[in-house]
């Protein structure tokens, strides 16, 4: 159960109702929180795992609708980078296939005034929140680091190094409420990455400075080979923020409407001050950890084919379907955008990279040490050598 | 203001430029272990939480990382932090944040997130402190492109520099010699506030960033061989250069104020100049800024040499208990002993015993 009351009073009249201590104010609910069954159906109330007295809300058909759009093309996305990573076309592309519910939810509870830090996995993030996918790519081609503007949409750089990007959102909150800016943070990490230190560094930060941050561990089972049970001995992930003096929730990763319903309390919650939150996000990583891993040297089809069952896709277009929000027409048109997003992809894979050797030196300082005046003239001496030699050849 | 000289401590120095970086800008902000209500285990941050409020400076948990990594951050959210690793050996936890994204973001960005943070770290042996808090750990930092590495030897740097460093929009990693904090000149503050502002006129419109405070310094001309240092060996080389005096021999005191950016123009002009360089320095010597000094004057000024270039530096150990420290950081006798080696007349020196060549 994701509290009213982040730091809550034992003696506030609301636990007294409920008759819940003050350790079980701070635990998540036992079960996790789901709202649209495997099958695509909406579940009661009283079956979505909440406490009573502190029911989720369904989101809205609209927001449903525009998330489910989004899945569409994230799912697209990550298929097609895996064809490009095979093809040779693309470096590199950590792939979030069967994961897409979290990454959209991940992106669309928050405002474009709100920051984002993601991880190398977390692309579909990223483009649900309005970075260009042609840019998004640029670190998996292998063109350059980072292809777009953190600043443009609010949208950190894909973080590599395990967990450090946490950090790095609860200093923009700290910054964020120095310059009385009011933002929500959402920082993103898997559940690998909650063994890191970071990762405590983080939460116990953010909960000492009482920080508008919300950690969303999305746990897929693995990190590249090693299951879950080494990163962890606690009944959930969502269980570490009781430590920090935090609430935690545990949540359907792969059921869009929980995702959005807890996330966006959770951001609410946030805005009104009563953050820091922890969300663990019960979810599958259905490929390899990246083109370069083999995941059926540590994992049996049977559990993959266990979470096929749960596709988010598949269950929320059913859902959709049913209500009779999503048509035919709405379906192929949120197809075509998909395809739209891919095609530039393959079109854009296609052609040969713009690449500017010299770039290597131009970004390390605000100005150039004389150093690497040097070496860089060394450089373009050496490319005007061999273009003179091309020519002569 | 009075512009008479008074008696200011190389600690009370640092504390001034953080006064004054603090009140001319409100997005400078001070944090890290003990630097609040205590002032820092060393007072360079004494009275500021109570003169800008908790909000500008304040202690943080106990996590290196955590206080390095949230100014990362912050830098990102338009904030400029400066924060203190509490002793050199204690910076270690803060590497990965440090190495992987603060010297890097600039970089993978291409410019579109720069990050204006000071990372102080007190270092250097020389007080009689235990095995983790005297590390030399500058050569780690200077091998990261990405980072600046700035070092103060004198009180009026201590203050110019870092508000200098402050001021930049790159990362600079403000080492300050633990040794030269109780260290006292004579200086009227109002005077290098006067000099603060005229140089960063010229930083601003020459698009130097800085490098007006951190270009090295000749801290005592001399003819006959130059030494190079930083930070806490200059003042060694500063005596040993007296001494040398007395024996006859003018010495030359290069203090580098910047290990990176490297002003080679300086080193490069009075070896030249000298024809015999030792570069003195107290970490390990070995694969440290030193041996990168040595090498580049080999390269710049090799036939202006009369004699190898030669290095003091601390041995290849880990940092000795405080009652034998004296026999690993370089001194005037070794100093002395060096400058003595450097063919003075001719007589070939059999360099490959000496260095224990093999």
């Amino acid at each position: 159960m994701m509290p009213e009351n982040a730091q809550p009073d034992p003696t506030d009249e609301k636990v007294k109702r409920l008759g819940i201590s003050l350790e079980d104010y701070l635990l998540p609910t036992h079960g996790r929180i789901q709202m649209i069954s495997e099958s695509g159906e909406l579940l009661p109330v009283d079956e979505q795992g909440s406490t009573p007295g502190h029911e989720y809300p369904m989101p809205t058909t609209q927001e449903l609708l525009d998330g489910y759009r989004q899945l569409v093309i994230g799912r697209r996305v990550n298929d097609q980078n895996y064809a490009l990573v095979r093809q040779g076309r693309m470096a590199v592309y950590p792939s979030s296939h069967g994961q897409e519910a979290s990454e959209v939810a991940a992106a669309l509870c928050l405002e474009p005034r709100d920051w984002l830090f993601p991880t190398y996995r977390d692309t579909v993030a990223v483009i649900a929140r309005g970075v260009d996918p042609m840019e998004v790519m640029t670190n998996f081609r292998g063109n350059w680091h980072q292809g777009y503007n953190p600043h443009e949409n609010n949208t950190s750089v894909q973080s590599t190094p395990l967990t450090t990007q946490l950090l790095h959102a609860v200093g923009m909150a700290h910054a964020a409420r120095l310059r009385g800016e009011e933002m929500v943070v959402l920082g993103m990490v898997g559940d690998g990455g909650t063994s890191e230190g970071d990762f405590h560094e983080a939460l116990n930060f953010a909960s000492v400075f009482k920080l508008p941050v919300i950690f969303f561990v999305q746990n897929n089972k693995y990190a590249i080979s090693v299951p879950l049970s080494r990163q962890t001995a606690a009944p959930s992930l969502a269980h570490k923020a009781v430590g920090y003096g935090m609430a935690g929730e545990l949540v359907d990763g792969n059921d869009l409407a929980a995702l959005l319903a807890v996330l966006g309390r959770a951001v609410k919650l946030c805005r009104e001050g009563r953050g820091p939150f922890l969300v663990e996000a019960d979810t599958y990583r259905m490929q390899s950890h990246t083109n370069a891993d083999d995941a059926t040297r540590y994992r049996e089809g049977e559990e993959v084919d266990e979470w096929t069952k749960r596709d988010p896709l598949t269950r929320m277009r059913t859902y959709l379907k049913h209500e009779g929000a999503l048509t035919e027409e709405l379906e192929s048109e949120y197809t075509s955008d998909a395809e739209t997003v891919a095609a530039s992809l393959r079109d854009a894979m296609g052609q040969d990279a713009e690449l500017n050797p010299l770039d290597l030196f131009d970004h390390v300082y605000t100005v150039q040490t004389p150093q690497l005046a040097e070496q860089r003239a060394q450089l373009a001496e050496e490319l005007s050598r061999d273009a003179h030699t091309e020519h002569q050849g | 203001m009075s512009k008479d000289k008074s008696t200011l401590s190389f600690a009370a120095a640092l504390n001034a430029a953080l006064t004054d970086e603090m009140s001319s800008d409100d997005m400078v902000v001070v944090f890290g272990e003990d630097v609040g209500t205590l002032g820092g285990v060393f007072r360079i941050t004494e009275g500021l939480s109570q003169q800008f409020g908790e909000d500008r400076c304040f202690d943080t948990p106990l996590a290196e990382s955590g206080i390095a990594g949230t100014a990362i951050g912050m830098g990102l959210g338009g904030v400029r932090p400066v924060i203190e690793m509490q002793f050199d050996a204690f910076a270690y936890p803060a590497f990965q944040q440090i190495i992987s994204h603060m010297a890097k973001m600039r970089n993978r960005t291409k410019g579109s997130a720069p990050l204006p943070i000071t990372v102080r770290i007190p270092y250097g042996g020389g007080i009689g402190g235990v095995e983790h808090h005297c590390d030399s750990s500058e050569s780690y930092y200077a091998h990261t492109p990405g980072l600046k590495v700035y070092t103060p030897a004198s009180v009026e740097d201590a203050y110019l520099m870092l508000r200098a460093a402050i001021r930049l929009d790159d990362p600079v990693i403000f080492m300050e010699p633990k040794k030269l904090y109780w260290t006292k000149a004579e200086v009227s503050l109002e005077e290098l506030r006067q000099e603060f502002d005229t140089r960063w006129a010229q930083v601003e419109t020459q698009r130097e960033h800085g490098e007006p405070y951190a270009r090295a310094g000749v801290a005592r001309p001399g003819e006959d061989v130059t030494l190079v240092s930083y930070g806490p060996s200059v003042v060694t080389c500063l005596a040993a250069a007296e001494a040398a005096a007395k024996e006859g021999h003018s010495v030359e005191v290069v203090d580098l104020r910047s290990i990176n950016p490297l002003d080679e123009a300086t080193i490069t002009a009075s070896v030249a100049k000298t024809g015999r360089a030792v570069v003195v320095a107290e970490p390990q010597g070995f694969t440290s800024v030193a041996s990168e000094i040595v090498a580049r004057i080999q390269q710049r000024c090799f036939h202006s040499l009369a004699a190898p270039v030669l290095r003091v530096t601390g041995f290849d150990i880990p940092y000795p208990p405080p009652m034998l420290e004296k026999y690993h950081l370089p001194n005037v006798d070794r100093i002395l002993d060096a400058i003595d080696d450097l063919q003075w007349d001719d007589t070939p020196v059999d360099f490959a015993t000496a260095t224990g060549g093999h």
